[in-house]
């Protein structure tokens, strides 16, 4: 195997995000908080797409439940900054840690599914979370909670700490998958997703491998939900639960490209895109997405950014080892559906 | 007239060819044997002509019609019936369910259960029984059974003799002479080279997915026969 | 006697649950595809029935005769059109696109029928009850449900049993390929098995629009329901999706009966336990269709 040597285009990648960053940083000072809001959304959202990338696209575990720890990050955070006074950032990753310990004895139990059936296994549990907390006075039954917490910082400091608080978790999120994806553990993973026998006779420990990344997922979703609720102050079971968040992270990965840490990024941003174009539509945004997704999974598998990847070897972020492989011929022994 | 017609026909998995330009044919009535090591190429030909591997369509002919590469279902609506290597019984059919199955198709012939029956006595005292219950070799006379059913104009047979002991090999070969004799041409697969010789009226060898030998048994003596099939 | 009365009304309520989870049950075992759109397609079904019964006029049980046959029609192009192409391309691809119909076909209902709640109207017999003795009543039309679930149970295992595209079911849930090398075609195999669960769920979403309101949200907890019945019964046997129905239903009137808001989490709640102490299930069985 040859190492890759940084291409032209993971420089120029590079070099682009520093000064993005760098801008970002500065927001602050020069922009407004709507905008600050907008793009807390994107990144909570762009977060929330990886993790799902990571579970579904590498670990081929694909839950349509991770709203479970969405809700559950947030009520941590809630719990945590108003009824156990811890600071309300730092209850953030905090609340990360909730979810992770949750998520381990429900491993126990989904994990006794495999393939559609395990997708539906993870919405009972979710939906499990949902009339448990819905049903508990202390977490506002119904109608939900409001985060006081906060309301000790002026209005612009909290919209300005959520906001660099997003940014520093958006980046953190980027870099531990891109660290994971490149490390020992990563690459035993993407073995599994290819061949779970095969990976297990060279001593890759299936079981071990997939229970961290669901629980690692978990916690980064968990703290991702805590992260939108301190933006939005306003949480109740029927949102926090929602499908709608996978849903939205299912479109975001399907259509931007499954298995590539570029495929979300672009995937969220055309989300963004495609829900400001049909704002005054009502359902409709929701209904091209899906046929979007639905489109893309039977014409272009690997959604968008795997269309351009395939066409042009681009790689912004390269997690593979390339081994030159002469082109495949027809495949056989497959028989046409 | 030849009633199957390889030519030129190659075939890959993946980057790896399996065959390099074989030709073949079988003449109607005939039984043709194709022999050769493991690995050889023999399975991969056979599942050509069932149109389980996508081919050109002008590499394999049948009935006079270009047949490569139409699908399997296909094939068998008009005549082209693979026993496949393994046996491949269905587990959750009975003995008599899986000869029933074999006739999904629905083609018309001398071949039905009363008859598969009186070929293969010991199917009808097992018939109620599931598949998986069988010896080896009674699978693979339930095999056999469930590609007569039919009502082939080609019987494919795939790897007859794997896994199974020489009496009980013995005895389908018989079973296959009986069915050679009410005329249907049969393409007959097999490592185990002595029992074919005395049942096909045309062999080919192959060797390393290439045609290495092919003519009548009595043409051909030991000594040919070990060069084109182990290469020495 | 209230509680006699509560466990009645489960078991019968489990009667509806087997019907949705029996269409379930049928197209993972012949393709092992779990279709995530499978509450909504009925949900759709209801409200194609809403639209039959208000714009002619026919009671919901002849408007049946309408839906269920542009039910399996939808079915089987569906299946040939769309679904068929993600096969043995991995588990990834039917769940994401059978999801992606889901979320299409809800805010479809949505855009179509707004977010008011509907019920059919049978005309009267969804009140009539039958006197069973003892202060003891039971609902003709909780019967009847139970009833035309027995029936089409009893006709699929028939089919499945005896018919030759019953054979052909086992055959390919078995061994796709070789079921090819029999002459059987796959992709319209595949498409007849839509077709028919689709049929199925069409029946069950009527009679759900006769038993309770819904809108156009209600698709996805009739999936939940179905495939608790399903893994509680155990995969595999049709006859246990009766009994995995009846369990279910059993613990939600239950559930519901000692807390108003815990009907629903009653029944996830003993879904689980089953997970946990028996994941096969009650009836598991070898076979994998049924």
């Amino acid at each position: 195997m040859t190492s890759v040597a940084p291409s032209a285009a993971r420089r120029v990648g590079l070099a682009t995000a520093a000064v993005g960053l760098a801008v970002l940083v500065c927001l602050p000072a020069w922009g407004d908080p709507s905008t600050m809001r907008i793009l807390v959304e994107f990144i909570t959202l762009l977060v929330l797409a990886q993790m799902w990338n990571l579970l579904a696209g590498y670990a081929g575990l694909v839950s349509i439940g991770q709203q479970a720890y969405v809700g559950l990050g947030g009520y941590a955070l809630i719990v945590l900054a108003d009824d156990l006074g811890v600071n309300p950032f730092l209850a953030v990753p905090l609340a990360g840690l909730v979810a992770a310990a949750v998520a381990l004895p429900t491993a126990m139990l989904v994990f006794r599914f495999r393939g559609g059936y395990f997708a539906v296994g993870t919405w009972a549990i979710a939906e499990v979370y949902r009339l448990l907390v819905a049903n508990t006075t202390g977490l506002g039954r119904g109608s939900g909670r409001t985060l006081k917490a906060v309301f000790s910082l002026s209005r612009e400091s909290r919209e300005v700490a959520t906001y660099w608080l997003a940014l520093a978790v958006g980046l953190a999120a980027l870099v531990a998958v891109y660290l994971f994806l490149r490390s020992r553990h990563g690459l035993g993973l993407m073995a599994i997703r290819d061949s779970e026998p095969g990976s297990e006779t060279l001593g890759v420990d299936v079981f071990r491998t997939k229970l961290g990344v669901y629980v690692g997922v978990a916690f980064g979703t968990g703290l991702t939900g805590a992260l939108i609720y301190l933006n939005l102050l306003r949480i109740s079971p029927d949102a926090a639960f929602s499908i709608n968040w996978t849903a939205y992270t299912i479109f975001i990965v399907v259509i931007g490209g499954i298995g590539s840490l570029e495929g979300p990024l672009v995937g969220t941003a055309l989300f963004f895109l495609v829900r400001e174009m049909l704002s005054d539509f009502g359902a409709w945004y929701m209904i091209l997405l899906g046929a979007l997704a639905v489109g893309v999974m039977l014409a272009f598998p690997r959604g968008l950014w795997g269309l351009v990847a395939e066409r042009w070897d681009v790689h912004v972020f390269p997690v593979q080892r390339r081994v030159p492989v002469e082109p495949a011929g027809p495949d056989p022994g497959r028989i046409r559906p | 007239m030849s009633l199957l017609s390889v030519r030129g026909l190659s075939a890959f998995y993946g980057s790896f060819q399996a065959l390099f330009e074989i030709s073949l044919e079988a003449r109607e009535g005939e039984t043709v044997a194709v022999i050769g090591a493991n690995g050889a190429g023999k399975s991969t030909c056979l599942r050509a002509i069932a149109g389980v591997l996508p081919v050109p369509p002008a590499t394999v002919w049948f009935g006079g019609d270009p047949v490569g590469g139409r699908p399997a279902h296909e094939l068998v609506a008009r005549g082209v019936v693979l026993v496949p290597e393994g046996r491949r019984i269905f587990p959750s059919l009975t003995v008599e369910e899986n000869l029933l199955i074999g006739a999904y198709r629905g083609r018309p012939g001398p071949w039905s259960l009363a008859r598969v029956y009186a070929l293969f006595p010991i199917l009808a005292e097992r018939r109620r029984q599931p598949g998986p219950n069988l010896s080896g070799g009674e699978q693979q006379m339930l095999a056999i059974g469930r590609g007569l059913m039919a009502n082939p104009r080609l019987l494919l047979v795939d790897e007859i003799s794997l896994g199974l002991a020489p009496a009980v090999v013995r005895g389908i070969y018989g079973v296959l002479r009986s069915i050679a004799a009410e005329g249907t041409t049969t393409l007959v697969v097999d490592q185990d080279v002595s029992q074919i010789m005395e049942l096909a009226q045309r062999i080919y060898c192959l060797r390393k997915g290439s045609v290495s030998l092919e003519g009548r048994p009595a043409e051909l003596t030991r000594a040919r026969l070990a060069e084109a099939y182990f290469g020495v | 006697m209230a509680w006699v009365d509560t466990v009645v009304q489960g078991l019968l309520l489990g009667g509806l649950y087997a019907l949705f989870a029996t269409g379930l049950s049928l197209i993972f075992g012949v393709m092992r595809i779990v279709n995530l759109a499978h509450g909504d397609f009925s949900i759709l079904a209801a409200f194609l029935a809403v639209v039959t019964v208000e714009s002619l006029g026919l009671h919901p049980f002849t408007a049946l005769a309408l839906i269920v046959p542009v039910m399996a029609a939808l079915g089987y192009g569906l299946q040939r059109l769309v679904l068929n192409r993600v096969l043995g391309r991995g588990i990834l691809p039917p769940v994401l696109v059978t999801f992606g119909l889901s979320i299409i076909i809800q805010n479809a209902l949505l855009e179509t029928f707004s977010a008011d709640s509907r019920r059919l109207n049978p005309g009267g017999i969804e009140t009539a009850s039958v006197p069973l003795g003892h202060d003891l009543a039971v609902g003709w039309f909780p019967l009847i449900t139970l009833a035309v679930a027995i029936a089409i149970l009893a006709g699929l295992q028939l089919v499945i049993d005896r018919l030759p595209v019953g054979r052909a079911f086992r055959a390919t849930s078995d061994d796709p390929e070789t079921a090819e090398l029999m002459g059987i075609d796959n992709r319209r195999l595949y498409a007849l098995a839509m077709a028919l669960s689709l049929a199925i769920v069409a029946v069950a979403g009527v009679f759900l629009g006769i038993r309770t309101t819904f809108t156009f949200a209600s698709g996805p907890d009739r999936l939940l329901f179905a495939f608790e019945a399903v893994i509680i019964g155990g995969l595999g046997s049709l006859w246990g999706t009766l009994v995995g129905g009846a369990v279910l239903g059993v613990a939600q009137t239950v559930g519901a009966k000692l807390s108003p808001g815990w009907g629903v989490l009653t029944g996830h709640l003993v879904f689980l336990a089953v997970l946990l102490f028996r994941p096969q299930g009650l009836f598991a069985r070898a076979r994998r269709v049924a």
